[in-house]
């Protein structure tokens, strides 16, 4: 079984707060001053507003729970087919929003719903030579 | 009933299932046309009384019905190219009854056409390579596939409810005997409950028969006034509910356990003024095992957490309180990529008491749920309730 060759995310004037966050070794997430809400994926409004004003990008603390899980052991795509079988989650963050995300240095067996967990950061260089990192979760 | 008001006021006047399930030398608009002739046919409608044009495949993108137009040298008054999925069709319905209910067309014409196996789309497990689209930013870089996101919709039901893989190959099990009694259906041997759990692991907990699998095929619908209807060929089938939803990761806090079903349902239900109990039978689209467990759970068929009881007391058999996909499904029966379309086709024949060793008893009033998109994930829902002619 070989490591996740992560696809890297093309980051968009909405998420470049969320990836510059990832690149630092920081999980970003939004928050708007207004209503209160934070949410994820990121938007360049808050999505109940619908304002900009008042939305504030800050570092999440990165634990979170195990919401569900799937041990994927079949995927032809490039990156995963090598990688299989993988843990793909859905981790809650203790902020409130849920995120899809990878649950890595473990055994398959070893993980389960409600688990908790900690977010790390998987460094990359793209082919453009951008250098990228994308938050995965481990075993807390 | 009256016909003056909507849904009650449109019918389902023709409809036609594509036989084949490996069609190589054709394309999808072929598929489509040979579809829009049978289902006319079997209305006693020409294609020039069409002025209504509804449609969406997987191939079709931007301005997409406006190619099958030209395709089929039709000039419509109205067209529709809604793509919400699989459920697309099931929409179309809907869409075609209020245009005709407005007088904006007479004759609808609802079409779809794959080539999905012979062109050996890995429609369930191909997902997630580098894509540079923003939208997917959060998804791509983690492996999400179809079957994966139906996966981890099934391990948080087995987690909440103590669901079991057992109740969910009854499932695929009951589909495959369905099937083993529609001689157009790719998959007609009888398996058995270890076939199912024997069978590969794709992604856990779902099991190779645990997903639906993949055909060629097509098939269209033809929709006319109420009153139309019952000067044509075939008896009518009555549009009595109809309902459409859309559920989605929001900003991170959806219930992932309630599926677009429960709202679209509720609505359906609410229109058509039935119980659940007066349901004789449900075209569910059976993409996965689980996908068949939540629908029957949020359409309100059984509490939340008793799907697994309800299937494995034999409940979705063809002699069962609620039989389900008399045709087999998507499961064994056929799915080229976006199956709304076959629950519908399904249902009307049934209604219409034409499908021979697989025919429910006498049934009057038939509810057909699609879903689209993916349930683990985000997804849209479209509920029919039709019944036979009174």
């Amino acid at each position: 079984m070989n490591e996740i060759r992560h696809p890297l995310p093309y980051a968009s004037w909405e998420s470049r707060g969320f990836w510059e966050g990832a690149g630092r070794g920081d999980l970003v997430l939004q928050r708007c001053r207004k209503c209160g809400l934070v949410q994820h994926r990121p938007r360049g409004l808050c999505a109940h507003c619908l304002e900009s004003d008042n939305l504030e990008h800050f570092v999440a603390s990165g634990k979170g729970e195990v919401y569900t899980f799937t041990v994927t052991e079949q995927n032809q795509a490039k990156g995963f087919a090598e990688a299989c079988p993988y843990v793909m989650a859905y981790v809650t963050l203790e902020e409130g929003p849920r995120i899809l995300t990878v649950i890595t240095d473990c055994a398959p067996d070893e993980v389960s719903v409600g688990a908790p967990v900690r977010a790390s950061f998987v460094s990359q260089d793209r082919d453009d030579g951008e250098r990228f990192a994308v938050p995965v979760f481990h075993l807390d | 009933m009256s016909t003056s008001v909507f849904p009650a006021s449109a019918a389902i006047a023709g409809v036609y299932e594509h036989p084949s399930r490996f069609s190589p030398n054709k394309t999808e608009f072929q598929i489509m046309a040979e579809c829009a002739k049978g289902a006319l046919d079997d209305a006693g409608l020409t294609r020039s009384d069409v002025d209504g044009l509804f449609g969406a495949s997987m191939s079709m993108g931007l301005m997409g019905i406006v190619d099958l137009a030209e395709y089929l040298d039709l000039r419509p008054d109205y067209m529709d190219g809604t793509n919400i999925g699989g459920s697309s069709f099931v929409a179309h319905v809907t869409h075609a009854a209020a245009a005709i209910h407005a007088g904006l067309c007479e004759v609808a014409l609802i079409l779809y056409g794959s080539t999905a196996a012979s062109n050996s789309m890995a429609i369930g497990t191909g997902g997630s390579g580098g894509s540079r689209n923003p939208d997917t930013a959060f998804s791509s870089p983690y492996g999400m596939t179809t079957v994966g996101s139906y996966a981890m919709y099934a391990n948080l039901h087995m987690n909440t409810y103590g669901t079991t893989s057992e109740q969910l190959a009854e499932i695929a099990v009951t589909m495959r005997r369905h099937a083993s009694l529609n001689p157009h259906a790719k998959m007609r041997s009888p398996i058995s409950t270890e076939d199912v759990l024997g069978s590969r692991m794709i992604s856990r907990p779902l099991h190779l028969l645990d997903c639906c699998i993949i055909s060629d095929g097509g098939g269209a619908i033809v929709l006319t006034s109420a009153e139309r209807a019952r000067d044509l060929s075939k008896p009518p089938v009555r549009i009595l509910g109809c309902g459409e939803a859309v559920q989605h990761q929001g900003v991170g806090r959806s219930d992932l356990l309630t599926i677009a079903a429960k709202q679209s349902g509720q609505n359906a239900f609410n229109m058509a003024q039935v119980e659940r109990s007066d349901i004789d039978f449900a075209m569910i689209y059976d993409s996965f095992t689980i996908t068949v467990l939540a629908t029957l759970e949020n359409l309100g068929f059984c509490e939340p957490g008793e799907g697994g009881n309800f299937v494995s007391q034999g409940g979705i058999s063809l002699d069962g309180v609620l039989p389900v996909n008399p045709d087999g499904g998507g499961l064994s029966s056929n799915h080229p990529g976006m199956r709304g379309i076959f629950l519908v086709i399904e249902a009307v024949k049934q209604l219409r008491q034409e499908c021979g060793e697989r025919q429910v008893s006498s049934p009057e009033i038939a509810l057909a749920h699609g879903t689209g998109g993916t349930i683990g994930d985000k997804h849209s829902g479209a509920t029919l309730i039709l019944g036979v002619d009174k």
